[in-house]
């Protein structure tokens, strides 16, 4: 049985960056409690040596040639931009490591 | 003009080739048709303000000669999941509001390329998560049968649009079931190719796994046109398939001119019918059965066992693949933005965007794919649903050792009253159980209508199955069948939309 | 911010033992992306790229976008596990990191999870002392890129106090190898050096493959050291740090370093270590904590359904292994032996980066003496004075012109090296360079004694003074000639045709 509380809905929330109101939050919780029970049967179906489809048509070595392509200018690339400089996109300040 | 509208894609063709009807009558038939009805409808996003030139350009290729396909100068309407330079790409989201793509999806670069001129976008729930349309971020789409009813989804704009004859055809997707149900919805013919069989380049991912672009159409042979100009590979899709497709279109004629279904072993898959199905389904559904055996069908009980645990398997993959498609929707690079009040970190920014842009529908999956994701759960949730898929995939594969094709209805009911399954994400999740397994196989559905329901009136869809790569199967069936439907009944249901009021 | 107490070395490492790991990530130089046809701009010669200039809609993780995966990277990236001593996976898989960063376009990272392209190898490290150790190596992936933030409006340009970023997302995208090595035990006081000596190897390892350009002071080639401390004679491993930012070498031996102390310096107060990423600052010496590792960082990582599984045959495989150049380590003892130079000679060389160079000089038919003498030399000086790498300036080819020239007596060591900075000007070739200037040394013999008799007339003198065996009075005469020739004589014959004039015997 999984515990679908209002506060794994709000860690979750926030792995998920979306700023979840506390209705939202409790409505969700139990939603979420529910379809989780239901969707739970997968567990017990399969047996060890029953191999995960990730892919459903299985293809593989699908490769390109390393040659330049059709790129995008700088204009196209900012046009969506909701904030940019000319050159670079703006966000706000962030918190935590840079790479 | 209503008269331009009534015609199939086919009879189209086959007047423009004659000289007996121009691109521009046909587009502007069709603009006016939008006109009117689509106050009651909805089925529209955006329209194409270049239409008529569009026009008018395949016209004058025509005249010297050039004309690029079968289906040059036929409009088409196009769900607003795939991205378009020339027209606003939503997805059916407030998150993408007024977002126009620097690029087409290479499906779109093929309908141009063919000489096809775009109507505009039809209207979806949100990122296609949903199975009536009501989940769009702009509005509700109404079915043409019934407007108090949905229309199915999450491709009700399109099959809407095709139904009453706003468009011959248009472009939908399917994750789930999305072009399938709501042909079955709406009177209509829809297909979902094998995976891999058209491109999803351009495609804004829902579950990439899953996902397919398809046909929707009033005919099998429309379809056929359709599939033929968005299908093969395409290089800027790793997952497309590389081998090169039979023409769908020579299927669709080859079973056309039979009436028989004589050495077609088809078979009924036992978890795809049965409880849960509205009555009047079933019985057009045993109707259906009944005039293949006659002529000439052999008909096969299925077991699919792991059937049962397919709406299960696909509510933890799609959620979970599409929690993570939908992380690009953060404010920095393209999108809405919502900036609350005071100092914003980029973190606040992009939550306070996705809470605001997200719909309820969106918001349920991507909590519930991130959960099936997170440490700890992942073997538990994403990992055994990717086992059922394997264990159904193999059912199938047996399933087909035995028959050519396999059938269900499309859908368990006829399309139900907008707001009815609002209050319960289960129940409309529910309604997909018919669809689900052929995604999560990757196998191609073709939905046709089958007749309409005693009870109701409404429309009721039969689905057909082929293994994978053998779409042309479902064409030359789809194609008999749709001439034994009409013959028995004496009309084609995808002719007898009621008018829009 | 309170100042890190750090523990005497020495002390430290009688209490503690070290156990390093380093994480390596390799920028590869092909000509696109990993899995987008964008141009590369870890492939080009200039330092600034034009900001957003090498885009396609999967850099930015437009809607829609879709991987495609680079072929020359898989072979680049076997052929690195292959010189790594990896075995390479009959299949590979891609894999998607999730996370929320402005500087990650699509918030995930494709990467490689549990089926990396190579893992199980062992890499042979030079030390200082030319000992060699062997670095056990857990595994290298594949994966990508994220782009470039800028942070404006703080004191130091840092993301601490910054009003606002800018990103350029010219970076994302470009391949990547992430080489990541098993615990490293044992290396007590060499353990900064070993991280030094390992990093640097990877460097060769990568520029003699011809896989990447491997400027750490371009982010071609990065490191994150990790280090922990257990108190001596106990098993289990201490908790570890995560030091990024390490941008140089040097860099990474001072670190690792500093993290002993500081650890040391912890843990025999009573205290506990932090497990969580630092940063290395290179001004001040120290590293600073970042954010605490959390369960803020699960990355629920999935196989990636938009990319199909990488099937290494084991033709191609051993194709790559076949075309697989000399390691570096083994080529350095090798050439050491052939050329002759002194082990300190040696290793001058390889700290100074020119193995290369040298060998390409040598191999165009230049003795290993002169070679070293130019490159180590007149061309190193004019490189640091310009900022420039010395392999940018002329090429080895040019040099054996040039030193050709010498060994036929037609310039003097000196007016070589300012015939070898015309070159490096782009004036032309040695020869045209010496045409132009005017440059020969002149070696007709009734041309300097000309000059010597002119330069005799003003100073009589001297050829008395050679005659009494006082030969160093030449000298003079010698400057004088040199001066009226512009150089372009050869001293020493002047000298003995002086001599002859004096009538005495050299």
């Amino acid at each position: 049985m999984s515990e679908m509380t209002p506060d794994a809905v709000r860690h979750l929330a926030g792995l998920a960056r979306i700023a979840l109101s506390d209705e939202e939050i409790t409505k969700l919780a139990g939603e979420l409690g529910a379809i989780v029970s239901a969707v739970e049967t997968v567990q017990s179906v399969a047996g060890e040596d029953v191999p995960p489809t990730s892919h459903p048509i299985p293809l593989g070595n699908v490769f390109r040639n390393d040659i330049v392509g059709d790129t995008l200018t700088t204009d196209e690339a900012l046009a969506g931009a909701p904030d940019h400089d000319g050159t670079r996109f703006r966000v706000t300040a962030i918190l935590g490591d840079e790479q | 003009m209503s008269d331009i509208t009534a015609l199939s894609a086919s009879s189209l063709s086959d007047a423009l080739a004659k000289g007996e009807l121009s691109s521009v009558e046909i587009t502007r038939a069709h603009l006016e048709r939008i006109e009117t009805t689509e106050g009651a409808l909805g089925s529209f996003l955006a329209r194409s303000t270049d239409a008529l030139s569009h026009a008018e350009h395949s016209d004058a290729r025509r005249a010297s000669g050039d004309s690029r396909s079968p289906l040059e100068g036929i409009p088409v309407a196009i769900k607003d999941v795939l991205c378009t330079t020339d027209m606003v790409t939503t997805a059916g989201s407030r998150i993408l509001e007024g977002w126009i793509p620097p690029y087409d999806a290479t499906v779109v670069r093929k309908l141009r390329e063919a000489g096809l001129v775009a109507l505009g976008k039809t209207n979806m729930d949100e990122f296609a998560m949903g199975s009536s349309t009501e989940h769009s971020g702009y509005h509700v789409t109404k079915n043409p049968w019934d407007i108090t009813r949905a229309p199915g989804g999450s491709g009700g704009g399109s099959a809407a649009a095709v139904a009453a004859r706003q468009a011959p055809v248009a472009i939908g997707s399917d994750t789930g079931g999305s072009i399938r149900q709501p042909a079955a919805f709406t009177g209509t013919v829809g297909v979902k190719p094998t995976y891999g069989g058209v491109s999803r380049y351009g495609v804004i991912a829902l579950a990439s796994s899953l996902d397919q672009v398809g046909p929707v159409s009033r005919t099998v042979r429309d379809a056929a046109l359709v599939h033929d100009v968005i299908g093969g590979h395409d290089p800027h899709d790793s997952t497309s398939i590389p081998t090169p497709w039979a023409s769908m279109t020579e299927a669709a004629d080859a079973g056309a001119r039979s009436e028989s279904l004589a050495g077609l072993r088809v078979g009924v898959v036992k978890q795809l019918v049965g409880e849960g199905i509205q009555s009047g389904v079933t019985q057009r559904f045993d109707e259906a059965i009944e005039l293949m055996s006659r002529n000439g069908a052999e008909i096969v009980e299925i077991d699919a066992p792991h059937c049962e645990y397919a709406v299960a398997a696909y509510y933890l993959v799609l959620p979970a693949e599409a929690s993570s498609n939908l992380a690009k929707f953060d404010s920095v690079r393209f999108g809405l933005r919502v900036t609350p009040e005071g100092s914003p970190t980029v973190e606040d920014v992009m939550s306070a965007t996705r809470e605001h842009g997200f719909g309820d529908e969106v918001k349920r999956r991507i909590i519930l794919g991130t959960y099936a994701l997170s440490a700890g759960y992942y073997d538990a949730y994403y990992g055994s649903a990717q086992k059922v898929r394997t264990l159904i995939q193999r059912d199938f594969a047996q399933a087909f050792e035995a028959v050519d094709i396999l059938i269900s209805p499309s859908a368990p009911t006829t399309a139900f009253r907008l707001g009815e399954k609002l209050d319960d994400p289960l129940a409309m999740w529910a309604g997909d159980l018919t669809t689900i397994p052929v995604n999560l196989a990757g196998i191609p559905g073709m939905s046709i209508p089958m007749g309409l329901a005693p009870e109701d009136g409404l429309p009721v869809g039969l689905q057909l199955m082929a293994p994978a790569y053998q779409d042309a199967r479902l064409y030359q069936a789809g194609a008999t069948l749709e001439r034994l439907f009409a013959q028995r009944d004496g009309y084609l249901v995808s002719e007898r939309t009621p008018e829009v009021v | 911010m309170a100042k890190d107490q750090l523990m005497d070395l020495e002390k430290a490492l009688e209490l503690f033992e070290p156990v390093l790991g380093f994480e390596v990530h390799v920028e590869l130089s092909t000509d696109t992306k990993m899995f987008s046809a964008a141009p590369n701009p870890a492939a080009m010669d200039e330092a600034n790229v034009d900001p957003n200039t090498c885009i396609t809609p999967l850099c930015l993780g437009l809607p829609g976008s879709l991987p495609v995966v680079n072929e020359k990277a898989v072979e680049y990236s076997i052929s690195l596990g292959l010189a790594l001593g990896c075995d390479i996976a009959p299949v590979s898989r891609f894999a998607r990191k999730n996370y929320f960063y402005p500087d990650l376009a699509k918030n995930y990272q494709i990467s490689q999870y549990d089926e990396p392209i190579a893992f199980e190898g062992s890499v042979a490290v030079e030390m200082d002392d030319g000992t060699l150790v062997d670095v056990p190596i857990e595994r290298a992936h594949m994966e990508e890129d994220a782009g470039k933030l800028t942070h404006v409006g703080g004191a130091t340009g840092r993301i601490q106090g910054a009003e606002y970023s800018l990103v350029d997302y010219n970076r994302a995208g470009v391949p990547l190898v992430e080489i990541v090595t098993k615990p490293i035990e044992g290396m007590e006081h060499r353990a900064g050096e070993l991280g030094r000596a390992y990093v640097s190897t990877i460097r060769d390892i990568v520029r003699n493959l011809g896989i990447s350009n491997a400027r750490m002071e371009r982010g071609n080639l990065r490191c994150d050291a990790n280090v922990s401390l257990r108190p001596r004679g106990t098993v289990p491993y201490g908790t570890r740090t995560e030091t990024k930012n390490v941008n140089s070498f040097r860099s990474i031996e001072r670190a690792v370093l500093y993290e002993i102390r500081r650890q040391a310096a912890i843990l025999d107060a009573g205290g506990v270590i932090i497990q969580e990423t630092r940063h290395w600052h290179e001004d001040t010496g120290v590293t600073s904590p970042g954010r605490p590792k959390s369960d803020a960082d699960d990355y629920r990582y999935f196989p990636e359904p938009d990319l199909l599984p990488v099937e290494a045959s084991a033709e191609w495989v051993q194709r790559l292994k076949d075309a697989l150049p000399e390691s570096p380590v083994h080529l350095r003892r090798r050439l050491r032996a052939e050329w002759g130079f002194s082990d300190v000679d040696f290793q001058a060389v390889v700290n100074a980066g020119l193995v290369p160079e040298i060998q390409a000089t040598i191999e165009a038919g230049v003795e290993p003496v002169a070679a070293r003498k130019w490159w180590m030399g007149e061309i190193s000086r004019i490189a640091n004075d310009r900022g420039a790498e010395p392999a940018s300036l002329v090429t080895p080819g040019a040099i054996k012109d040039l030193q050709a020239l010498i060994d036929a007596g037609t310039l003097t060591d000196k007016l070589a090296r300012g015939v070898l900075q015309g070159m490096i000007d782009g004036e032309g070739s040695p020869t045209e360079i010496v045409a132009a200037r005017g440059l020969e040394v002149v070696s007709d013999d009734g041309a300097l004694l000309a000059a010597i008799d002119e330069a005799l007339a003003a100073d009589p003198d001297v050829l008395d003074k050679i005659r009494e065996g006082k030969m160093q009075a030449a000298g003079a005469i010698i400057g004088a000639v040199m001066k009226a020739m512009k150089g372009q004589a050869d001293a020493a014959r002047v000298r003995e045709l002086i001599i002859e004039r004096a009538g005495a015997t050299a």
